[in-house]
């Protein structure tokens, strides 16, 4: 079979002068599903943007179909066939799914005016065909993140793509949904598209590609068939060393209770019940991880948490004192620290350096400030730190966080939050995006704060996750947690699946969750 | 050699951005001007030449560099607030109606005139701010509306209660002689309001780099979704920067009656609200490179004015070569691909280095 796309010794040096592709060579064939897996940073979104003509390499060249190519923007890409999904999704939040479908390209009637109806049906149409179902008329800054992301890859589809590229899908994704859009994946190779993704799940990438490329510091280290190399193989030519998987037992020792909602409920600006008499607590020492499909009021809830949201009726409970109504600094300081379920919306300011994002919680408090006068020392050392502790790669501390890896801004959130030595974590996607030794890392912290006495609540698209972690598991139906597992050591991700997509549910929830 | 232009690559840029300026300002001259060599003798050295018009300069940079620095705190919170005109003028009158009702001793009568001037200023930045905050009511049109408010409302305060009927002009009363700004260099009219607005200058450039409001104001122009979760309250932050806009406009207005004037005398809006704006953006929202800029500015101002007043270049050429100047300074991309260039050759050879060690 031919190739479809010949990549030939691209190299890549950033403005700030860091090399991010080196002598970097793939050949993708036409019709295959082809994974590119590497460490956080190694440059796999480099190469993809370079594909995509985002930013131009210094040297090399790039053949689609057989011609060579020179792309001076994604519109020449996506004009010649070419779609690609970014690992930090690309849409305008203030318009609707359907108009973000068809951006630029939106039917109109009479040649000058939008014609609404037809745009919903147009969405409503290619969302049945690729069987990714998506609200046509809500606004996008409304959906969770997974479905936006849908909507990003639909776009992509709608614009009549022979190469897709995903960078990262299946990170914000649950295996559920996963599953679907691998079924959709594979029915667009059936249909001769080829498809070039970036996934840091191992499994995925046996499960569904035909070849790998594995990548590091800035090189391709190898293209193999995929049936040729076992998950052990490839994360060893990913980090050059083999990764230990360490078990931790599971903390005996549950202390009071922390955290505790009681008839939490919200109502949104469209006045539907995204939440409805939510009641669960958390105990010292112990992870309550939340499972759901996403979009079933996990973000609500967690900003309910957190104080960015008010809750319509119910109440919090941090150490049996209420926190609703107070401001998320209060909150904070009642030693409440949160991850992010979105990173760039409000994890990080992109902009700022990654010193100045490592402080946001605690720039006013000592040592990092005196009678309001930031002492930068304090806060250089505090970083360097963090950077180390959490194995950061970012060329210094100054350094715009927008010109970090995704997995490395993931990391840059998560030091701070976990370096804020919280009573209780909310955690929202921790390991989103970051690779499998990272992983690995961030997965014994959250477990090292559980053993330290704190509380955690963990809500994942990731069950894998929810299930190795979890002391005791929600699930999160339409805003009603519909099934609650005391031990999460009898139960498989198969188990949960009814529960989570809502055609199975447990009656007298009540007294059992605050167990 | 490289990685000293790298380094100091905005500096050398802009200095080559005037450069070029001033070349195009050259020709414009050559071939407009009977006489190019006097022509530009007069704009670009007579300036600095006689002590009249050094002093100009530094008298015109003075409100520009108090507008510029105002501008400057509420941009670098995304505020867009561009009322520091209206600001300036409305508590230049305030100021000014205050000055010439109460008599006091010099030494409380100044700070006290000037904190009555930054009031007013902040009172009118407030509510753009508050509208901002709480209804999300654009900023921008609110304060550039509100120019035109503060315009007739301190023309209507001077003129129908602080109006010198004995002047032949529309004017105000003259401040008491403990309300001004004494002038510290004989047959000039440079005043000691240049110190306070370099004073002002440094004191922001400290608060925005060195403490905490300063951080809080940045990360909230950069993402307030993050300053929000971080516990900054955005609501203060946004009506804040745009108190610290007017107030420091309106020092700007009051030290230019004080020091200058006398009293109040404009019939037009003086236009440093304005000047501030391309000075704020000249300096990169930057407080000590904006005291550059206004110097700078001031001083092809004052280039422009002798080279229409001694030359037979119009001044509507002028504010051309100014404009020209101004345009290629902003200008982001400019040689930009020049620096990338540099950069990639470096990295090539700190990475050719590394392996040589290796
Ligand atoms: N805009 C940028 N400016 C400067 N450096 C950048 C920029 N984008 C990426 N880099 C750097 O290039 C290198 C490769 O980054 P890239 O985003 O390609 O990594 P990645 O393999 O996609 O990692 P991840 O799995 O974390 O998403 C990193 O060192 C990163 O810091
Ligand atoms: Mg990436």
């Amino acid at each position: 079979m031919a190739a479809i796309l010949e990549v030939k010794n691209i190299e890549k040096i950033y403005p700030d002068g860091v090399i991010a592709n080196k002598d970097v060579s793939v050949s993708v064939e036409e019709g295959t599903i082809h994974a590119i897996v590497g460490e956080n940073g190694a440059g796999k979104s480099t190469l993809m943007k370079v594909i995509f003509g985002i930013t131009r390499p210094q040297n090399g060249t790039i053949s689609f179909q057989g011609q060579e190519v020179n792309f001076k923007s994604p519109d020449d890409a996506i004009q010649q066939g070419i779609g690609m999904v970014h690992q930090h999704l690309m849409l305008a939040s203030d318009l609707t799914v359907a108009e973000n479908l068809v951006l630029g390209i939106e039917p109109k009637r009479r040649g000058i005016f939008l014609d609404d109806h037809e745009m919903i049906r147009l969405t409503r149409e290619v969302a049945q065909r690729f069987s990714l179902e998506v609200p046509p008329d809500k606004k996008i800054k409304d959906l969770p993140i997974g479905i936006r992301q849908r909507v990003e890859i639909l776009k992509a589809l709608y614009r009549k793509a022979e190469l897709l590229i995903l960078d990262e899908p299946t990170a914000v994704l649950t295996p559920q949904e996963t599953e679907v859009l691998f079924r959709t994946l594979k029915q667009l190779k059936a249909n001769g598209k080829t498809i070039l993704f970036i996934s840091h799940k191992l499994r995925e990438v046996k499960e569904i590609a035909d070849r790998v490329t594995v990548m590091r510091d800035s090189q391709v280290i190898t293209t193999e068939d995929a049936a040729k190399l076992s998950e052990e193989d490839i994360s060893h030519l990913m980090v050059g060393r083999d990764i230990r998987t360490e078990r931790i037992p599971q903390s005996e020792t549950t202390g009071e209770v922390v955290l505790e909602t009681k008839g939490l409920s919200f109502v949104n600006e469209d006045e539907i019940f995204v939440l409805k008499d939510v009641s669960f607590s958390v105990r010292a020492g112990e992870i309550l991880g939340l499972a759901g499909v996403e979009g079933n009021g996990q973000t609500e809830l967690v900003k309910l948490l957190t104080g960015l949201l008010q809750p319509t009726d119910g109440e919090i409970f941090v150490r049996s004192k209420a926190i609703s109504g107070l401001s998320p600094r209060k909150v904070r300081e009642i030693g409440l620290a949160h991850i992010p379920e979105d990173r760039m919306e409000n994890g990080v300011a992109d902009q700022a350096s990654v010193k100045e994002n490592l402080i946001v919680d605690r720039y006013y408090k000592a040592p990092y400030s005196r009678r309001s006068r930031l002492l930068w020392k304090t806060i250089t050392d505090h970083t360097l730190d963090l950077v180390k502790r959490f194995h950061i790669l970012t060329r210094n501390v100054d350094t715009p966080v927008n010109s970090l890896s995704g997995g490395n801004i993931q990391k840059v959130v998560v030091a701070r939050e976990l370096s804020a030595d919280p009573d209780v974590l909310i955690a929202s996607q921790p390991t989103r995006g970051v690779d499998v030794g990272s992983e690995e890392h961030i997965h014994s912290l959250l477990r090292q704060v559980r053993d330290e006495g704190k509380a955690v609540f963990m809500v994942s698209a990731d069950l894998d996750e929810v299930l190795k972690l979890s002391s005791r598991i929600l699930v999160i139906y339409n805003g009603e947690i519909v099934a609650h597992i005391p031990d999460p050591s009898m139960v498989s991700a198969e188990d949960l699946g009814p529960y989570m997509l809502g055609v199975k549910r447990q009656e007298d929830l009540g007294a059992e969750i605050h167990s | 050699m490289q990685k000293f232009i790298l380094r100091n690559f905005t500096l050398i840029r802009t200095l080559i951005a005037i450069a070029l300026g001033i070349v195009i300002s050259i020709f414009l001259i050559y071939v407009i001007s009977e006489t190019p060599g006097f022509s530009l003798k007069s704009f670009l050295i007579a300036p600095l030449l006689s002590k009249s018009r050094l002093s100009n300069i530094v008298e015109n940079a003075t409100p520009i560099l108090f507008c510029g620095i105002a501008i400057a705190v509420a941009f670098r919170a995304k505020q867009f607030n561009i009322g520091a005109e209206g600001a300036l003028f409305i508590s230049a009158a305030v100021g000014t109606a205050f000055a010439v009702s109460t008599s006091m001793p010099i030494f409380i009568h100044i700070p006290l005139v000037l904190l009555v001037a930054a009031g007013a200023g902040a009172a009118w930045g407030f509510i753009p701010g508050f509208m901002k905050a709480k209804w999300g009511a654009s900023e921008l049109v609110a304060s550039l509306m509100m120019n035109y408010v503060a315009y007739f409302l301190g023309l209507y305060l001077i003129n129908n209660f602080f109006r010198d009927k004995e002047a032949g002009f529309l004017v105000s009363y003259r401040l008491p002689e403990s309300a001004r700004l004494a002038q510290f260099l004989e047959g000039t009219r440079m005043h000691y309001g240049v110190f306070l607005a370099l004073g002002a200058a440094l004191l922001i450039y400290y608060l925005m780099f060195h403490t905490t409001l300063g951080y809080e104001i940045r990360m909230t122009g950069h993402n307030q979704g993050f300053s929000r979760f971080g516990g900054i309250k955005i609501f203060k932050i946004i009506i804040l920067v745009q108190v610290i806009e007017g107030a420091l406009a309106g020092m700007g207005g009051m030290t230019e009656i004080m020091g200058i004037h006398g009293r109040f005398n404009w019939q037009m809006s003086p236009g440093y609200g304005w000047e501030g704006i391309i000075v704020a953006i000249i300096g990169r929202e930057h407080p000590i490179l904006i005291i550059f800029a206004s110097f700078f500015l001031a001083y092809i101002r004052v280039g422009g004015q002798s080279l229409n007043l001694l030359a037979d270049v119009p001044f509507e050429l002028v504010t051309v070569i100014q404009a020209v100047i101004i345009i290629l300074i902003t200008a982001e991309a400019f040689l930009g691909r020049f620096k990338y260039k540099l950069t990639v050759n470096e990295a090539k050879r700190e990475e050719a280095g590394d392996e040589s060690l290796a």
